[in-house]
């Protein structure tokens, strides 16, 4: 097997759709099978079903509309021939052996020798699903574990087993890796494989530990979350979650197949409060409430938390902890400490990280297998073993010691070490054999991480730096809080536009924050704003317009790589930008109007141009300026890079990466290939409607107002943003010019700013996270 | 000679031409507070206080409390003016109708403040913290409490106390250790030693009601464990007669710098029986709501001391005769000129005007957003009442206190040796108007609650209510042609403001000290500039007057446009300049190693 160009899933239940739709988000055809129900008319209800519920899912398993067209749905009984012309089968059926196995049987009868056939199975091991196979069977036959929900959760396990074709392993995971986005870490055919097994193990410490300690939940949630690393949902709020219905099955799954003595069947105890609770049908947030519920007796809406030794609901009580606060900063001295929460962190921690330290060799080839494991699949922050060096070996053994748990043989081999280093800028993990080995990144993958480990940068202020990419590409970073815009950065974008003209090839913008950029800082435009400086927050805007320009019309390309989310000023930039090179998961969008203001840096004028230019609408300058009007004046976020292009805050030329991992590699290539004969592109000269056209936007907005879609202020903003659309005085047939459109743009933008509607925007946003619709 | 006028004409173009008093009126409860009404209480007010309290201002000075076995008389004549006082009414001004009081504006009332503390300032305090009682009281006390006490707190015959400090604790109020022990019957015992307590023992009212912040038995450390209790003297009878003794009493007076004449007591509580008011562990809050009030009340001393300098001074000046006038004599009839003549009495004499002048319109502005963040229901205009309450509390209180005793130190340099002699009374000024810069939060505690508390505090969103208006203002009259030379002056310091404002918040984000060291800095900066806004506006609103005004009126006006311009151009340029100040940072002022001292 060279390529997969088809692929087929089994199962149509929310992970084998949610798989089918990553193949189909991947540009990759994909048949969707699943069972005919007794006596169905439609005998393709099943995964016809699927895709229309996940088109109505949030988040959503699609990228975009045109994906879910790639998905074919039928059923085994008529179309299980059809796989014939696949090259990957994935299997996500019930967890059940036989039925798994009677299915492969089938399989194995049409399939092509030589594709892959995978299982997404979590609890059932590889050696018992291939038993009675035939070779041919067991070579192409691996364990592609996915997590929920497979669009966004990026880890993969793979299993394989010495049958299996290591080369048709390697196509499934390179394919997995560039084409659906995934990392993979390889696990050994262990129960649970590593995430869940490590996972399970921690959730069922977390409860147990609680319930001795006779802690709140609230207060459990918060002490092994935010000072861990860990997600703000914590031990309780991820049961909740996932649903509690569960918890018993995995349990007694794992502890069926896990060898006597493993310390899980330690914590495996029976819990009376998650039985009474799940017979209560209080099953997370999926049932009537799990341990956190609103209670909407009465009409109200209290939040409520159940008390884990009476099991009753009473109203949440969250309390401001501290010394939680000092754990972030000094974990060691904390998990020292004798208060009740500082007790039960390190119970849950310390046991935690003595079990991942247990699963090497059996689970986990290594420590790095592990970390990534749990960073991808349980976003954590830190992997265990990036913990266990926060609070050295040694230390955590002795205390291990101290409280009487069993103490890893690993860990005691590494109580004077740590279980990374760096030799030069070279990340090394600590072996089982008690050596140091390089820990290596995919072929191809480009981290700036790396590079800047390994270099200095080339520019700095307080909020970008400048790093050289190699090859006489230069890469521009964001360092600011939340990668929110500011002078500084716009001071050092003027700077790098120079630098690069003089002695390099292109520009790259990029970053490896969570979000590309939120947009400009809000924080410090309101404080100008409340001080009144508006000559200064004038300068300032005027400063971003020129800069993108600058920017735009540089003579060397320049590509920006968006991941997350490019907002406001992150959305102008890739506005202004030769090229884009997004991650699949973008989320892209001008959203000034949420907080009061239009789009001052440019935006207006290119999403102007860019509809204009774009042949997809009628003639005339009218359709251009209304389309802009309803994606900016609705302040429309596109909720993925293929989506994007819909809207043309992306061109449809603009590249798309799935694997976040190699965005910076694909980025560079883009840019590297555009350098080649780079001509700057011509300004556009713009005809706009001018007075006319205001008119009909405002009559627009008015009756959104009428009808209560729009609010007052809305309607203010919608009403600036329609002055700068139109072209302000211009009159039908004049031609407005770039210079003109961003002066038009200043003046709105400082209108709006000096009105204190506007102003309770940006400080409710800032306050909240949340527009403010006043 | 202590010498004082009221100034009443400069107090009706604070309240009726400068702001509007007239809209004070909308506000519900205050719809009798027409301008005529306003006035004729001035005036009334002016009469009373200047002739009953100004005489007993030194003569109280000189004789002081007198302490004897737990027992505290005030000086000869207090008790006689302390019963006319309460008589006519003068310390309920503000207080609710409800309770017996007057219902009137907080300017008005703070005015009345004004000529008190100028003619008596230790006399002043008596009801002055009876008013503070009443305010804790009435905001967070039982319905039952406030019915048994708020009448005889407003009327006088009880008087109020509020007991917050002890031996070692004052700024610091998480540290207080004074024990309340709750009893059957709902009450509380309270032991423990509360210094500093002023009018906590003396004859003029027959009952004293201690408000005093203690510890309840399971009370968590620091201020989020403190509790405030209504501790009476005399325990009341139901009927509202004074029954038995309380375990209170006066360990003895302090023997102090000025205020002579106000009894700063040790009280004990021995088993004492108090009552809950507000919630258990919430007594900070308790205290703050009326922290506004009362700071803008030590504020007006420094104001009113500030006043009665300058009126002495002036009178003075025009009296002493030494010398001749640079420019040639003046007076050739009489043996020397009066001192007035020279430009260096005048730069005093001026000062001293500007800065009363000045403090007086902008205490009026933030009284009447008092009213309004006070009367107003949920809505945006009282937020916004709020917020400019909140970020000028500090500066009323600290910046008043600064120049108060500034102008009375001028007043003494005005007299010269006469001004050093007790004789005169000048120095009196200095010693009362000195503890107003320390109690009711030391100044420098106003500077940081100005630079940690209110300029950060949602993003800076009390700031707009200054800065906003300011500006607009430069922006609508900046070319005016009477008066826009000055407000560009002005503007540049306005300028010089905003860029210390953003130079603090941006620094302090990574680094509070920086904060801390330009704090009292930059409170005199934004308080100089809030007199010169003032001041712009004053200088516009007489510019506009004066071609129709005859006789006194056109004097007025034509006065309020020469101090005016001696404010913007002689007295706001180095608050400008403390910008270089600001910016120099921490450093400077952190550099020497604690171990060097």
């Amino acid at each position: 097997m060279e390529a997969i160009r088809k692929a087929t899933v089994i199962g149509s239940g929310v992970m084998g759709a949610g798989i089918a739709a990553q193949f189909a988000n991947a540009g990759i055809p994909v048949l969707l099978l699943d069972i005919v129900p007794e006596g169905a008319s439609n005998r393709n209800v099943l995964a016809e079903g699927a895709i229309a519920k996940m088109l109505k899912t949030e988040p959503a398993p699609f990228m975009s509309a045109r994906a879910a067209k790639l998905v074919t749905p039928g059923n085994i009984d008529d179309h299980l021939a059809q796989v014939a012309e696949c090259d990957w089968i994935v299997e996500a059926i019930i967890e059940r052996l036989d039925l798994k196995q009677a299915l492969y049987r089938k399989l194995d009868a049409v399939r092509r020798p030589g594709t892959a056939v995978s299982s997404n199975t979590s609890t059932i091991p590889l050696h018992l699903l291939t038993e009675g196979m035939s070779a041919e069977f067991q070579r192409d036959f691996l364990i592609t574990h996915f997590f929920n929900p497979p669009r966004y959760m990026r880890l993969l396990e793979i299993v394989t087993s010495p049958a299996t074709d290591p080369q048709l392993a390697d196509t499934v995971a390179n394919f997995a890796d560039e084409k659906l986005g995934k990392s993979i870490v390889r696990c050994k055919d262990s129960p649970g494989f590593i995430a869940n097994r490590l996972g399970v193990y921690w959730l069922q410490v977390g409860v147990i530990e609680a319930i001795d300690a006779k802690l709140d939940v609230e207060d459990a949630d918060q002490a092994i979350s935010k000072p861990l690393g860990i997600p703000k949902t914590g031990v309780f709020g991820l049961i909740d979650l996932v649903g509690l219905d569960l918890m018993p099955h995995i349990n007694a799954s794992l502890a069926k197949a896990l060898p006597a003595g493993d310390a899980f069947h330690v914590a495996n105890r029976d819990l009376p409060l998650i039985t009474k609770m799940i017979a209560d049908g209080n099953t997370g947030r999926k049932g009537k409430g799990g341990f956190y519920r609103l209670n909407r007796d009465g009409g109200g809406k209290a939040k409520e938390t159940i008390d884990l030794l009476s099991g009753d609901y009473r109203p949440e009580r969250k309390r401001d902890r501290p010394e939680l606060a000092a754990a972030g900063k000094n974990l060691r001295a904390f998990l020292s400490g004798d208060g009740v929460l500082a007790r039960y962190t390190w119970r849950v921690l310390g046991q935690t990280l003595a079990y991942a330290a247990s699963l090497i060799p059996e689970a986990a080839e290594d420590v790095n297998s592990i970390d990534e494991a749990m960073r991808l699949g349980y976003n954590w922050r830190w992997g265990p073993f990036e913990l266990i060096d926060k609070l050295g070996a040694g230390w955590l053994a002795d205390k291990l010691a101290a409280d009487n748990l069993p103490v890893p043989a690993l860990l005691r081999a590494a109580s004077d070490k740590t279980f990374y280093r760096f030799e030069g800028s070279q990340r090394q993990y600590l072996g089982v054999d008690g050596a140091y080995h390089e820990a290596q990144r995919p072929a191809g993958v480009l981290m700036l991480e790396d590079i800047k480990r390994a270099s200095k940068p080339v520019l700095k202020n307080g909020s970008a730096s400048v790093w050289d990419l190699g090859d006489g590409v230069l890469c521009f970073e964001f360092t600011s809080k939340s990668n929110s815009l500011d002078d500084q950065i716009m001071a050092l974008l003027g700077k790098s536009i120079g630098l690069v003209q003089e002695k390099y090839k292109a520009l790259v913008v990029y970053n490896e924050g969570q979000h590309f950029s939120v947009g400009a800082n809000l924080g410090l435009a309101l404080f100008a704003a409340n001080i009144a400086a508006w000559s200064e927050i004038e300068k300032l805007i005027a400063a971003g317009q020129q800069t993108y320009k600058a920017l735009k019309y540089a003579p060397f390309p320049v590509v920006s790589a968006p991941a997350g989310m490019a907002l406001g000023g992150g959305c102008e930039i890739l506005l202004h930008s030769d090229a884009v090179q997004a991650h699949a998961e973008s989320y892209i969008g001008l959203v000034e109007c949420g907080v009061g203001v239009v789009p001052g840096w440019g935006g207006c004028k290119e999403m102007l141009s860019r509809w204009q230019t774009s042949g997809l609408l009628p003639r005339g300058p009218m359709p251009a300026v209304a389309k802009v009007f309803e994606t900016v004046s609705t302040a429309t976020v596109s909720k993925s890079a293929a989506e994007a292009k819909e809207h043309l805050f992306l061109k449809p030329s603009d590249g798309i990466t799935m694997n976040r991992y190699r965005l910076l590699a694909d980025a560079k290539a883009l840019a590297l290939k555009l350098a080649d004969g780079y001509v700057p592109p011509h300004p556009v000269d713009l005809k706009l409607p001018g007075v006319a056209g205001k008119l009909a936007l405002t009559m627009a907005a008015d009756s959104f107002h009428k009808r209560g879609i729009a609010t007052d202020h809305d309607v203010v903003v919608a009403g600036e943003l329609a002055e700068v659309l139109s072209g302000g005085p211009a009159d039908l047939v004049d031609v407005v010019n770039e210079e003109q459109l961003l002066t038009l743009e200043r003046a709105s933008f400082m209108r709006l700013l000096k009105t204190d509607a506007t102003l309770a925007r940006i400080e409710h946003m800032l306050v909240t996270g949340k527009p403010l619709r006043n | 000679m202590q010498i004082y006028n009221a100034p009443l004409r400069d107090m009706r173009f604070v309240m009726h031409e400068l702001h509007d008093s007239a809209s004070l009126a909308k506000l519900p409860g205050l719809e009798d507070a027409t301008p005529d009404l306003l006035d004729s209480v001035l005036e009334e007010a002016a009469k009373f206080i200047t002739a009953t309290l100004l005489p007993l201002n030194a003569s109280g000075d000189a004789e002081g409390c007198h302490y004897d076995n737990g027992v505290v008389r005030t000086p000869k004549g207090f008790k006689e003016a302390y019963k006319a006082f309460t008589e006519g009414g003068w310390g309920a001004l503000s207080s609710a109708p409800e309770y017996g009081g007057q219902g009137l504006p907080e300017s008005a009332s703070k005015l009345v403040e004004e000529m008190i503390c100028a003619c008596n300032l230790a006399f002043g305090l008596y009801p002055g913290l009876s008013h503070g009682a009443y305010l804790a009281l009435k905001s967070h006390g039982s319905p039952e409490l406030k019915d048994l006490y708020l009448p005889k707190l407003v009327n006088g015959i009880w008087a109020g106390t509020m007991c917050l400090t002890e031996s070692h604790c004052g700024t610091d109020l998480g540290l207080l250790r004074t024990k309340a022990a709750p009893q059957a019957d709902g009450s509380y015992k309270l032991n423990g030693s509360k210094i500093f307590i002023s009018a906590g023992e003396h004859d003029l009212a027959e009952n004293i009601i201690h408000l005093v912040l203690a510890r309840l038995p399971d009370a968590p450390p620091g201020v989020k464990g403190i509790s405030l209790f209504v501790v009476p003297k005399y325990l009341p009878r139901a009927d509202g007669t004074v029954g038995p003794a309380n375990g209170v009493s006066c360990a003895g007076i302090e023997h102090k710098m000025g205020i002579k004449a106000s009894a700063t007591c040790q009280i004990n509580f021995n088993d004492a029986t108090g009552w809950l008011v507000g919630e258990p562990h919430k007594g900070m809050r308790a205290m703050f709501v009326m922290m506004n009030s009362e700071r803008l009340s030590v504020g007006t001393q420094g104001l009113g001391v500030g006043e009665v300098a300058y009126q002495s001074a002036v009178a003075y000046a025009k009296e002493r005769l030494q010398g001749r006038s640079l420019a040639g004599a003046k007076h050739p009839e009489k043996p020397a000129d009066p001192i007035i003549v020279h430009p260096d009495v005048r730069r005093m004499l001026m000062t001293m005007r500007a800065y009363n002048e000045g403090c007086r319109a902008l205490g009026v502005w933030v009284a009447n957003a008092l009213d309004r963040m006070e009367r107003l229901g949920d809505s945006k205009e009282r937020t916004e009442a709020e917020d400019f309450v909140a970020l000028m509390t500090p500066i009323v209180k600290a910046l008043f206190t600064d120049l108060g005793f500034e102008s009375a130190n001028l007043g003494v340099q005005t007299f010269g040796g006469h001004g050093f002699i007790v004789d005169h009374g000048m120095e009196q000024f200095v010693r009362d108007s000195r503890i107003a810069m320390i109690y009711e939060g030391t100044n420098g505690v106003q500077a940081l609650d100005l630079v940690g508390r209110k300029m950060p505090a949602n993003m800076g969103r009390s700031l707009r209510r200054f800065f906003h208006p300011v500006s607009a203002f430069i922006d609508a009259n900046g070319a005016d042609p009477a008066v826009g030379p000055l407000i560009q002056s002005f503007a540049r310091n306005f300028g010089a403001l905003q860029l210390a404002t953003a130079f603090i918040a941006q620094k302090s984000l990574s680094d509070p000290e920086e904060a801390g060291a330009a704090s009292t800095d930059y409170l005199r900066m934004f308080g100089m500039v809030a007199l010169g806004y003032m001041w712009i506006r004053a200088a516009k609103v007489a510019s506009e007057k004066l071609p129709s005004a005859v006789g006194e009126d056109a004097e007025f006006y034509k006065a309020k446009l020469a101090t005016a311009r001696f404010f913007i151009e002689r007295l706001l340029p180095p608050a400008g300049a403390l910008l270089y100040v600001i910016k120099a940072g921490k450093a400077p002022v952190m550099g020497l190693e604690e171990a060097a001292f």
